[in-house]
């Protein structure tokens, strides 16, 4: 029988209702309602003052800063992110699962547990306050390197990993020298790798916010972190609005050259695996550059660490036990074990949602399009749903907060609210775990059920599950991450009486007092290491396509 | 010249080589013979360097080879998929090594390999534009751009339909022969080992069994599981082989390998037998002839004669299509 394509195409739609009707109400509605706010300022089409705005020299200054931080930011991570995915993923090295794990850990590390973790290190008491870099747009590519050089570990060595070694020996037996083989073979070939782990890091640097906020200080904005400033401090929306329609345009571009440049390996085709080689001499630079890595990676979050328990000059536990207080001079309205337990239910809500949306949109994108228009509405939908990937947080909480305010859609007291936001924050990550999964099911096996008489749930049931359960439990264990750190879309949306983790940690930082600020470090120590502990559960689970993009 | 000494490439405490012993003389093409799996290919790679030894050593004129990299032995190898570079144009997939060298203006010498390989005007086409047989040849004009010590083909042939590989046989031989280069070539292809070789080394289990010059192994193999496999129909032991080798004339052995065609229907012979079945082809009629004494063997006849099941027929033996053994695996 063949099916009739209008009747493949309305099943498609159907169920792709859901997953759309989401993303519009909790994204498209919340994102066009800021950018309303802009260009219908006092209910008249006024384009004139977006443009107007554009033309500060202020707004050049926070454009210029935004590009070349994550320029930098983007290149030194490929810059030591090549290295050491050559020595984690190709060297067979003690511990090379350990480190590998431990380096996925910055990526979901909360960007304010980040910022405070290098002022901690860099401010004028701390073991590098010499180097003076404290509030400077050093500290804050550091921040940027710190968090992102694991997308490029992550996405590159897995290329890397997979790539067939038979070109390079090819090369090595026509007499080509190591570093000529990876010149005119290696290179090559995880070209697409690279373009599109850089490409994804500059969005992430980009639109960086917490690590910003609390790097930059005063001296120093970006665009995100400027949309912040003119919202809740200088209420210039028509300002903001304007930065926002520009980071949606530049977002939306470099979003379609990733998408273009994501090169799915055929799955039908069996290559051969490469072994990891033990390390030669000519590994030594590359095995040097990762320790350095290390070093740098772990620097911080010792000193977050140590610096968490210190109080009035000596090693004790007081600023954890202040965690069951709200702080100095009532500079909280709740205690911060309050705020965790907000944070964990919250996570929980946020995963849920994300995963099932995710898993919808990962059924709906990977199935094999039969006719052309099909395919493109796929196309479509998938470029669609990656979205949230590039939107600024701080522009999708603003945008919350003045469309959801009304019947029908009044949700500013729902509690469904902040995890919404999260997890819409978390949706591309999902998708991305497990799009690769489904995609790698060999279709000829569901025809093989199909031809055996299972029916497409019963077919569903015994090819995707048992390839999909566990990459679906990494995606809920990395989604649960995200939500936990999240602070951007958070710092507006949560109630003042229900802030998460984050938001206080933030609050007790923007407060006077030794041990508010001894709180916020126990704080973020506890923060990282909860994060800490999903995301090396999640690693055990092993599956590849985790924090890959 | 290459000589191998007692090289073992071991997985996992398993050996896949186990002491090969082999030397092959410039100038000479040697095919390494044996089944799927039994370790020839894994020969090839380290002899290439990109497999690491448990024993033995590589040497080239006496210098060990062991400690030096891939790219510096001067030994090019040619995957049985060819794995051009897809980045790049023909033209730069041959020239590679050349510019490797920083030999100046490439691209006269990159058109005479191509020519030297049939595909003179192909330089600009990018690999994913040829045929399976066309990207063997350009694999081949690149290994032979960098002017190997060694050659190194690795089933050359075997990604190819049966006719092409048998025109491209032959072309390979007069392409090694006017290069003149020192080529080991691994098989499981018998007609394909003895089209291009002149030596043979026979490989089963990881081991060399054999090895020598084409013909020598040919006209007598080592053992009957040899045998079978350079070509040999049916191995007769015992009572059966000294009653063929006495209607051929020669002197008893253990064992005797025959070829399909060692039997040929004639007026009278020595041997006589019931047809079991018959069957024709272009070139001949096959026949099962149940001979008394010997069992059921492999007979011919010539077109125009066609005796059918269960008809008597005399045999007549052809003393150069059949080997006598020594005792062996009894087959």
């Amino acid at each position: 029988m063949i099916r009739h394509p209008g009747r493949r195409l309305s099943r498609l739609a159907a169920l792709s209702l859901l997953p759309v009707a989401a993303l519009g109400v909790f994204f498209v509605l919340p994102v066009l309602g800021m950018l309303a706010q802009g260009f219908w300022p006092e209910g008249e089409f006024d384009p004139g003052g977006v443009l107007e705005v554009l033309a500060r020299p202020r707004v050049h200054r926070v454009l210029w800063f935004t590009v070349w931080s994550a320029a930098a930011g983007t290149a030194i991570s490929v810059l030591l992110g090549l290295p050491a995915a050559h020595v984690l993923y190709r060297l067979h090295l003690p511990f090379r699962r350990g480190v590998r794990a431990a380096l996925l850990v910055p990526f979901v590390l909360p960007t304010v547990v980040v910022g405070v973790a290098f002022r901690q290190l860099l401010g004028t008491s701390g073991p590098l306050g010499f180097l003076a870099l404290d509030q400077t747009a050093v500290a804050i590519v550091a921040g940027l390197v710190f968090f992102n050089v694991a997308v490029v570990i992550r996405v590159v060595g897995t290329a890397w990993e997979s790539l067939d070694p038979r070109p390079a020996q090819a090369a090595a037996t026509l007499g080509a020298s190591p570093w000529q083989v990876f010149r005119s073979v290696t290179l090559p070939a995880l070209r697409p790798a690279i373009v599109s782990a850089a490409s994804v890091v500059f969005l992430f640097c980009a639109t960086a916010f917490g690590i910003v906020l609390t790097l930059g200080g005063v001296r120093y904005a970006t665009v995100e972190t400027e949309i912040y400033l003119l919202t809740t401090t200088v209420f210039d929306l028509q300002g903001a609005a304007a930065l926002s329609v520009l980071q949606l345009a530049v977002v939306v571009a470099l979003l379609a050259i990733t998408q273009r440049l994501r090169a799915v390996p055929d799955p039908t085709v069996e290559r051969p695996r490469p072994t990891a080689h033990r390390p030669t001499r000519a590994d030594l630079p590359s095995v040097l550059v990762t320790l350095l890595l290390l070093v740098f990676v772990a620097t911080p979050v010792l000193t977050l660490a140590a610096g968490s328990l210190r109080a009035d000059g000596a090693w004790s536990l007081d600023n954890y036990r202040a965690l069951g207080t709200s702080g100095e001079q009532q500079a909280l309205l709740v205690p911060v074990s309050d705020a965790l337990v907000t944070s964990l239910r919250t996570a929980v809500d946020a995963t849920w949602i994300s995963l099932t949306m995710g898993l919808l949109v990962a059924m709906i994108v990977t199935r094999r399009s039969l006719t052309r228009a099909e395919r493109r509405l796929r196309g479509a939908l998938d470029g669609f749903f990656m979205l949230p990937l590039g939107v600024s947080a701080v522009t999708l909480g603003f945008g919350f907060l003045i469309t959801l305010d009304q019947p029908p859609l009044d949700l500013r007291d729902s509690p469904l609210l902040v995890p919404i936001a999260q997890a819409l924050v978390a949706l591309p990550l999902v998708v991305r775990t497990i799009v690769p999964v489904l995609a790698g099911v060999d279709d000829r096996q569901r025809q093989a059920a199909a031809s055996l008489g299972a029916t497409p749930l019963r077919a569903l049931l015994t090819v995707d599950l048992p390839a999909v359960w566990k990459p679906l439990l990494a995606a809920g264990g990395f989604a649960f991450a995200v939500s936990l750190g999240e602070f951007g879309a958070t710092s507006f949306l949560a109630r003042d009486e229900h802030p998460t983790l984050p938001v206080v940690i933030y609050q007790l930082l923007g407060h006077p007092g030794e041990l508010n600020y001894g709180m916020a470090l126990a704080g973020s120590v506890v923060l990282a290491g909860a994060t800490a502990v999903v995301v090396l559960a999640v690693d055990r689970l092993r599956v590849p396509s985790v924090g890959a993009f | 010249m290459l000589s191998l000494r007692d090289l073992s490439v071991a997985y996992d405490g398993h050996r896949v080589v186990d002491e090969v012993r082999l030397d092959l003389p410039d100038g000479e093409v040697l095919a390494v013979l044996g089944p799927s799996g039994c370790g020839k290919s894994t020969l090839l790679r380290a002899i290439a360097g990109l497999e690491v030894l448990a024993s033995g050593s590589v040497a080239w004129d006496g210098a060990d080879q062991v400690d030096v990299p891939t790219h510096k032995r001067g030994f090019a190898l040619m995957f049985q998929d060819g794995q051009l570079f897809p980045h790049l144009t023909v033209g730069r997939n041959v020239g590679y090594a050349l510019r490797l060298r920083r030999v100046p203006d490439t691209a006269v010498r990159v058109e005479e390999l191509l020519e030297m390989v049939g595909l003179g005007g192909y330089a600009d086409r990018l690999p994913a534009s040829l045929s399976g047989g066309e990207r063997q040849r350009v694999a081949l004009a690149r290994s032979l751009a960098v002017d190997p010590r060694l050659l190194l083909l690795d089933e050359p042939l075997s990604a190819l339909d049966k006719g092409l590989r048998e025109r491209l046989a032959g072309e390979l031989r007069e392409i090694l022969r006017t290069a003149g280069t020192t080529t080991l070539m691994v098989t499981h292809d018998h007609e394909e080992a003895f089209t291009v070789a002149d030596r043979l080394a026979v490989m089963r289990s990881g081991a060399v069994v054999q090895q020598g010059p084409i013909d020598q192994v040919w006209r007598a193999p080592a053992d009957p599981e040899t045998a079978l496999f350079l070509g040999y129909a049916r191995v007769l032991v015992d009572d059966a082989a000294a009653v063929l080798l006495a209607a051929a004339g020669r002197d008893p052995a253990p064992a005797v390998a025959i070829r399909r065609s060692a039997l040929t229907v004639a007026e009278t012979g020595p041997l006589t037998g019931i047809v079991r079945s018959s069957r024709i082809t272009p070139e001949q009629v096959r026949l099962e002839v149940d001979v008394d004494r010997l069992g059921v063997v492999d007979a011919v006849s010539p077109l125009d004669r066609h005796p059918g099941p269960g008809q008597q027929v005399a045999l007549v033996v052809d003393q150069t299509r059949l080997a006598a053994l020594g005792r062996g695996g009894a087959s």
